[in-house]
């Protein structure tokens, strides 16, 4: 990839003090309710050890990151306000070809500040809200007071700490009562400088009976040294409301990726995460659920690659708070070249979640002697009338399935990809369909060993 | 077209075929017979390029005239030879027409392929959904071998080896099974691996091979498979001691 030279208007030190989090605040002309947050935040940040389990996090140098930088004087709204060489970066990730074909709206995190963001005018008269979450900030200020940080507080673990202290960017989006969209809303996300860190905060809020879906595309140059990306995604589902979360992860193989997702779905709601993991070194995130209302339901489908020097630590967190919940958890993991997948999972049902349904199947392919596969499951069901239902497989890579194949005249390395695309399949074909053809695209580079 | 020179297979530790040298013509059809765990389907693996199976350094194989001992399976499939599997595996998420797609690369449009394998699953009378589901998910005997000479037909070879094309399969396929088999053979070299002589009602070869024990026993023309029918193949026993 050439490197386009990025201009920064803004720039925080590298390293996270008070300063760093008051002056980030300052230049957002943020109100002082969440400078205050961000300080408080930054304080639990302070206080919390690294976690020590999953992924080993211990090469993180939290001195070493640039914690907020500014790329442009403020969000652009079409697509030719945006400085050249940023609309060159989106078009060499093929932002504006998304755009033109069938998609809702356009919103993307360019580093940490959303620079360009779309919505096609029939949202905007449905009411639907959707913008980065800064703008959210200063337009809709009463709404993120009422929701930001109530399904993850700061407290929550030491990365949701750190991205309440210095958040940048991310996407709001409100669909009000019984609005349907029929398009997913989309952004994506693109570190563009080494040593930053990209701290999004997406905060969702589907009302009462309405419906709709938001894709997400992470992706980042191969830089000499690390990166950290650490977002925070909360999601409210209310009654009978369903929305659907679409993840395609391809971070290079030199960022941190430690995200914290979770939704709470409240009466007869569905909310759904699909979970695609390929780039990365390491990446921890468990998308969860909080199944709040009677007859709930949630869902979590998640794919994970890892390649050598990767570890793909995901997984899914499910908790019944009330009866006639259900939730289904679908993991498919692979590991090649000395990669490694770990399946982590929490399933809760509390005493009176009666009737409750709970479904978790992990499968792991594993390509290679040198990779490894784990699973993790954690069940603590407290409640006797629940169907609970767990499975998990794990197989290697079949040298007859593979000669079936080359034996028809197809090179080892595209039958490789078949079998693992065909491994995928039961989860691919729930995304959107060009975002379907391009995990298949990534694969078979993966297999060809051509990506990094 | 294909010559197969001291051809010494072995699975792990084990020799499974032992100096086998055999001609095949172009255009004929050769039905090799043989009691179960007599090497049949390691000579079509070997042929076809198994990497589980190990040759000596004595073997060879040769295929119009060039040895194709070192080439991968993908490239001698390339060169002109499939091999029709007597288990044919189950693949998730890999359908005939997309595996089709990917084998034959450029050579054909992907609205003719598809068109194409459609009228062959006609001439075979199974459901073209077929086509387009996870290969062998749930097929019966018969749909699987019918799968496996679509693909054979697509790929247009020069050589194939049916491994037991009759096996699993009730009369009626195997009938149409023939008939589609006789259809397509302009220009090809078949040979046909079986265990007993149901197909060859319907299929006439030019040459019958014997094989026991990893070794050619007898050679001979179709009357060699009618005694084969009557005597079983006790009979090769007593002529080896």
């Amino acid at each position: 990839m050439t490197k386009t030279t990025q201009k920064y208007v803004y720039t925080t030190k590298k390293g996270l003090n008070k300063r760093v989090v008051e002056n980030i605040s300052y230049q957002k002309k943020e109100p002082q309710w969440m400078k205050d947050f961000r300080l408080r935040s930054y304080e639990i940040f302070k206080q919390k050890p690294m976690p020590t389990w999953g992924a080993d996090l211990s090469d993180i140098d939290f001195n070493d990151i640039y914690y907020y930088m500014k790329a442009t004087e403020g969000p652009a709204n079409t697509w030719d306000e945006l400085p050249e060489n940023i609309r060159e970066t989106y078009e060499k990730i093929g932002i504006p070809q998304a755009e033109k074909d069938y998609l809702a709206g356009v919103s993307s995190q360019f580093d940490s500040e959303t620079v360009y963001e779309s919505l096609r005018e029939d949202l905007e008269k449905q009411g639907v809200l959707f913008c980065d979450t800064d703008t959210a900030l200063k337009k809709y200020p009463d709404i993120l007071k009422q929701y930001l940080a109530t399904l993850i507080p700061p407290a929550d673990n030491k990365f949701a700490a750190l991205n309440s202290a210095v958040w940048s960017g991310g996407s709001f989006i409100y669909i009000p009562k019984g609005v349907k969209v029929e398009f997913p809303l989309q952004a994506y996300f693109y570190i563009q400088m080494q040593n930053m860190g990209q701290f999004e905060r997406t905060l969702i809020i589907a009302d009462e009976g309405s419906e709709a879906s938001y894709v997400e595309g992470c992706t980042a140059p191969v830089y000499s040294s690390n990166s950290l990306h650490s977002a925070v995604v909360e999601i409210i589902v209310k009654k009978g409301a369903r929305f659907r979360y679409t993840t395609i992860q391809n971070w290079s193989n030199n960022v941190y990726n430690l995200v914290t997702k979770r939704a709470i779905v409240e009466e007869e709601g569905f909310m759904d995460w699909i979970d695609c993991n390929l780039g990365s070194r390491k990446t921890m995130k468990y998308p969860g659920f909080i199944l709040k209302g009677k007859g709930a339901k949630g869902e979590v489908l998640s794919v994970a690659l890892a390649g050598k020097g990767q570890h793909q630590d995901a997984g899914a967190k499910a908790i019944h708070l009330a009866p006639y919940t259900s939730s289904r958890i679908i993991s498919k993991s692979i590991s090649k070249d000395g990669g490694r997948t770990s399946y982590r999972g929490l399933v809760h049902v509390i005493p009176g979640a009666k009737k409750s349904n709970v479904y978790v199947s992990c499968d792991a392919l594993i390509m290679d002697e040198k990779s490894r596969s784990d699973t993790y499951p954690t069940m603590k069901v407290k409640e006797k009338d629940v169907s609970v239902q767990h499975e998990a497989q794990v197989e290697r890579l079949s040298d007859e399935k593979l000669f079936y194949l080359t034996s028809r005249g197809i090179k080892k390395e595209e039958a490789e990809g078949m079998l693992v695309n065909g491994f995928i399949k039961p989860i691919i074909k729930e995304i959107p369909l060009e975002y379907a053809v391009e995990m298949n695209r990534l694969i078979n580079l993966e297999m060809e060993g051509s990506v990094g | 077209m294909l010559k197969l020179k001291n051809l010494t297979v072995k699975i792990g530790k084990k020799t499974i075929l032992h100096n086998i040298n055999l001609t095949f013509q172009k255009n004929k059809i050769y039905a090799i017979f043989g009691p179960n765990g007599s090497g049949k389907s390691t000579l079509a693996h070997a042929i076809a390029g198994n990497p589980l199976h190990t040759l000596s350094p004595q073997s060879n194989i040769i295929f119009n005239n060039k040895s194709i001992k070192k080439l991968s399976p993908d490239k001698r499939a390339q060169q002109g030879i499939f091999l029709s599997w007597q288990a044919p595996l189950s693949l998730s998420g890999v359908n005939v027409f997309q595996l089709l797609q990917i084998a034959l690369g450029s050579k054909k449009n992907p609205l003719a392929l598809k068109k194409e394998i459609e009228s062959y699953a006609k001439d075979l009378n199974i459901n073209t959904e077929l086509l387009y589901r996870s290969l062998n998910e749930g097929a019966s005997g018969g749909e699987k071998k019918k799968l496996e000479l679509i693909q054979a037909a697509a790929l247009n070879p020069k050589l194939i080896i049916f491994d037991e094309i009759d096996t699993g399969v009730d009369v009626d396929a195997l009938k149409l099974i023939s008939k589609f088999i006789l259809k397509n053979k302009k220009g090809k070299t078949y040979i046909l691996i079986t265990h007993y002589n149901r197909m060859l009602k319907y299929i006439t070869p030019d040459n019958v091979l014997v094989i026991m024990n990893g070794k050619i026993v007898k050679q001979g023309g179709k009357a060699l498979a009618d005694k084969i029918e009557k005597q079983g193949y006790d009979i090769f026993k007593k002529s080896k001691s």
